[in-house]
């Protein structure tokens, strides 16, 4: 077992959109890691509490976009007494450099932590082309 | 404040230059505190943030933990006291991966949450979903509020 370190508190990064929001509500900046290989790019990003069905990834002209809505989750009958985060969306964009197979995209959630993978496009990869009988 | 009590002179309130300093801190204060929160905003600075709530059997606490999964994940109850420790482990990628933005942050943590009330320490209840914490803890019988039936 390696000795980890121990991890620092961090104040959620609240961001304004370039866009104004038609939902009245607070928008935060989720922590990303953003890796690149031969055949793909990876970008994984926090993003607690945020449902698989109110997640929404968006590629077009070259630039990704995250959005992802998190209910609150507090009851009626509960009362505030320590508020350290609050809740809101989850907003980040990013220009992608390198051209995506947009067919291949794959998105996964787990744990509040999204998982998505942009596979390059093959530049010089031969197409094979499944003909089907008919 | 003993000072004055003693030599009571009339108008020395006021020629004390500290409490001019004083006031004007405390002006300030006020004024950020209305800025970040309605609510009592401790700062806590400790791994990870918690939001506290009480209804009238229990108190909720939540978190949020993404990508730490209930098995990496430490809770014990004491009488008046919540210990929630834990690692946040982020998996090494394969070899070749470029990084270009690293800001996760993986680690050890752990923090004790005292409650403000005597609580059920057998009667906690932890659920870890879409990567946020939530645990709900029942109050003790004996600060649990009763209903008095008025004859």
């Amino acid at each position: 077992m390696t000795d980890s370190k121990e991890i620092k508190v961090k104040e959620k990064q609240e961001v304004t959109t370039p866009a104004e929001q038609t939902i009245p509500g607070l928008v935060f900046t989720p922590e990303v890691d953003i890796f690149e290989t031969d055949k793909a790019i990876t970008l994984l990003a926090d993003i607690p509490g945020v449902k698989p069905e109110k997640l929404n990834i968006d590629l077009r002209d070259n630039i990704l976009t995250i959005t992802g809505d998190v209910d609150r989750l507090e009851a009626a009958d509960e009362e505030f007494l320590t508020l350290e985060y609050e809740t809101g969306r989850f907003y980040r964009q990013f220009t992608l450099s390198e051209v995506i197979d947009q067919t291949k995209i794959d998105a996964k959630l787990n744990l509040g932590v999204l998982r998505l993978s942009l596979p390059k496009v093959a530049k010089a990869a031969p197409r094979k082309i499944a003909i089907t009988a008919g | 404040m003993i000072y004055r009590r003693i030599f009571g002179v009339p108008g020395w309130e006021a020629r004390n230059p500290f409490s001019e300093i004083e006031n004007m801190r405390r002006q300030v204060d006020r004024l950020y505190q209305g800025l970040i929160s309605p609510y009592a905003r401790p700062a806590a600075g400790v791994f990870p943030l918690i939001n506290l709530t009480e209804a009238k059997d229990r108190y909720m606490i939540r978190a949020e933990l993404p990508g730490v999964s209930s098995d990496e994940l430490d809770i014990q109850a004491t009488a008046n006291a919540l210990s929630l420790s834990g690692d946040r482990k982020i998996p090494e990628e394969k070899s070749g991966a470029k990084y270009h933005r690293r800001e996760r942050e993986s680690g050890r943590f752990s923090r004790v949450i005292s409650l403000p009330g005597e609580i059920n320490p057998d009667k906690v209840q932890a659920s870890l979903v879409n990567g946020i914490l939530t645990i709900i803890v029942s109050k003790a019988e004996a600060s649990m509020p009763r209903q008095i039936s008025v004859r």
